[in-house]
């Protein structure tokens, strides 16, 4: 498959079907899609259009029915299984909407468990996730269970998390819907200025068109199908007011 | 991330006492179980504990424990003598007699005739007074149990305790007069009956009238000759049955296994506890990681290998057995130590201890196994549906 200079993400004719028989779901119909490394590309559009699918197939977490995805030259769907969990431990970093924090950890021992999962030692892991928490301005509430943390905070330290390990490629689902809109837009302030990297792709799906702003590209779905994908929208959507 | 896995179960304090308790209740009811079983069948064959100096007791043929008297004809003991690689061989008598206390109750004893010359089978320890003072006219020599309580003196007058028999009171034993002239430890019996000994001599003369009073021959071993031989040896020269100390103890133990309940109702016991502990620690620790299923789904996505979960879930499972198992064990000691001197039949050898780690262990696996089955199962997708 032919992969475009500084390319992140290349998915060519991704197609995915849930189901058998006569209960089946095109989740996907055919996906192209290209995200280059150092930028931010959010995917957006209508509830049940294939964002989820989209990334999870992107991320090596659901295997395609059809079409390829290269992550990084890597077509994670042709890994064994055991490899594949390796590349997405020690590559991809993962925001999800509810956080997914670990209860019974504090805040720092949240941000350390990939660095654990890459058998990182336990105090080597603590001290990277205490400058992670630092870089999020949360450092002073590191000791703080999940429980204790605001919905803001605690997306903040699953921010942390996501980038602890230093992944090429970070995915975030909905990271502002659970979040008050001046929340989430600081959340998302935040991701920008902490995520984007010389050689990390960041891909946010959410429908909260308050936050498109914060995106290099928009990519929109619609029922399986990316319809259009919106470049340079940062500076086009300044008058929509940027935080 | 075994640091990741204990915090998850430490973290839900209600699931983790839960489980805790389960495994606890199922450990402390199958050791408890165990240990009575164990002590009980440990009294069955006290007596021949009791009686150390014997390598070999011989008997009639059809006697099935050491209870089941089939007495010999005194000539007997002659025949064993004569056999090749019998050091010494002495008559006992064993023998159930009615004790008649000061108040007119009657009380069953178990009584032990000792050979007259050599007093061999003797208590194995004297509280009060000398073996050789079984050689005083009437003496006989009671167990210290018995003293203070089945064959204490009755109260002078009611509720006033009951006094302990002492060196130099007087018992009637089937209508004769005997002195007490010692008390003795000795084990528990089954059935917890008075231990009372005396001569062969004297025993025979305190029971009933019968043609044969000789219960046992009880005979020890050349040196160099191996007792099992030994028993070959007797049983071929003499038609009678004959057992090492161990065999004889298995032979009643095994009767008792056979022919009584005791089995059954104490491995119904150990069943249940083995069932409850099984179902609520099991049940518990699924809802658990059903609790943690996001989670785990989480760490999944993240990078953790189906093998990570597995070892995360096992040392849960391993830390909650562990301190299930201490803590059952150990109430059941406890509860030993605190029957120690009642009449509850109690002894907690390690193999015991083995067999509880052994369910704990089980339970604890059945209670993963259950686990990983789903966390194995389980699609990290699942944690992009909000």
């Amino acid at each position: 498959m032919y992969q475009p200079e500084n390319a992140a993400v290349v998915c060519r004719g991704v197609t995915k079907v849930y189901g058998e028989g006569g209960s089946v779901v095109q989740a996907l119909r055919g996906v192209d899609l290209d995200v280059r490394a150092g930028e931010l590309l959010m995917l957006v559009g209508p509830s049940g259009c294939g964002k989820t699918t989209l990334i999870s197939v992107v991320a090596g977490i659901l295997d395609p029915s059809g079409g390829q995805c290269l992550v990084f030259g890597e077509d994670l769907a042709a890994l064994p299984q055991r490899k594949r969990t390796a590349f997405r431990g020690k590559s991809i970093g993962f925001v999800f909407q509810a956080y997914n924090l670990l209860p019974a950890l504090t805040a720092a021992e949240n941000v350390a468990v990939p660095l654990l999962i890459l058998g990182e030692k336990r105090s080597h892991a603590l001290e990277r996730a205490h400058a992670a928490l630092e870089r999020v301005s949360l450092s002073d509430r590191s000791s703080a269970r999940p429980a204790q943390l605001s919905g803001g905070q605690q997306q903040r330290v699953a921010i942390a998390r996501a980038l602890v390990h230093d992944p090429r490629l970070v995915v975030c689902d909905e990271p502002t819907s659970a979040l008050d809109a001046d929340t989430g837009q600081r959340v998302m302030s935040l991701l920008r200025d902490v995520a984007i990297a010389p050689g990390r792709a960041l891909i946010i799906v959410t429908h909260d068109s308050r936050t498109f702003h914060f995106a290099d590209r928009i990519a929109r779905m619609n029922d399986g199908r990316i319809e259009s994908i919106q470049e340079n929208v940062a500076e086009t959507t300044t008058a929509e007011g940027r935080t | 991330m075994n640091f990741v896995a204990l915090k998850m179960l430490v973290g839900d304090r209600a699931k983790y006492i839960g489980i805790i308790v389960g495994i606890t209740f199922a450990s402390l009811l199958i050791t408890q179980q165990l240990a009575i079983f164990t002590g009980i069948m440990t009294r069955t064959y006290g007596s021949i504990s009791d009686l150390g100096q014997p390598d070999v007791w011989v008997m009639d043929p059809k006697v099935q424990f050491i209870d089941d008297i089939k007495p010999l004809q005194d000539t007997e003991l002659y025949r064993v003598r004569g056999v090749d690689g019998v050091e010494w061989a002495v008559p006992l008598y064993k023998g159930l007699l009615k004790a008649r206390l000061s108040n007119g109750n009657f009380q069953t004893c178990n009584v032990f005739g000792l050979d007259d010359a050599t007093l061999i089978g003797g208590p194995p320890e004297m509280i009060d007074g000398r073996i050789e003072d079984l050689r005083r006219a009437d003496g006989v020599i009671v167990d210290e149990y018995a003293a203070v309580g089945k064959l204490a003196n009755p109260p002078a007058f009611e509720g006033a305790p009951s006094t302990p028999l002492q060196v130099g009171d007087v018992l009637e034993l089937n209508d004769h007069r005997a002195i007490v002239v010692g008390i003795c430890r000795v084990q528990r019996t089954f059935q917890s009956q008075p231990v009372v000994y005396t001569t062969y001599s004297r025993a025979t003369r305190f029971a009933p009238r019968e043609r044969k009073l000789l219960s046992f021959v009880l005979v020890a071993a050349k040196a160099g000759v191996d007792p099992r031989e030994l028993c070959a040896r007797i049983q071929a020269a003499t038609g009678l049955a004959a057992e090492t100390r161990d065999d004889f103890k298995w032979k009643t133990v095994l009767y008792f296994m056979k022919y009584t309940g005791i089995p059954i109702n104490f491995g119904i016991a150990v069943l249940l506890g083995f069932l409850v502990g099984t179902a609520i620690a099991g049940q518990t620790f699924y809802n658990f990681t059903l609790d943690n299923l996001k989670q785990f789904g989480a760490l999944k996505a993240m990078g953790a290998g189906n093998g990570t979960l597995l070892r995360m879930i096992l040392l849960q499972a391993l830390l909650v057995g562990l301190i299930g198992y201490g803590l059952g064990v150990g109430a059941a000691a406890m509860f030993g130590i605190l029957s120690r001197n009642s009449e509850l039949a109690f002894r907690l050898p390690w193999q015991i201890l083995a067999v509880t780690a052994g369910s704990v262990t089980l339970i604890c696996m059945l209670a993963a196994v259950i686990s990983i089955r789903k966390v194995v199962k389980l699609e990290p997708a699942m944690v992009f549906k909000g």
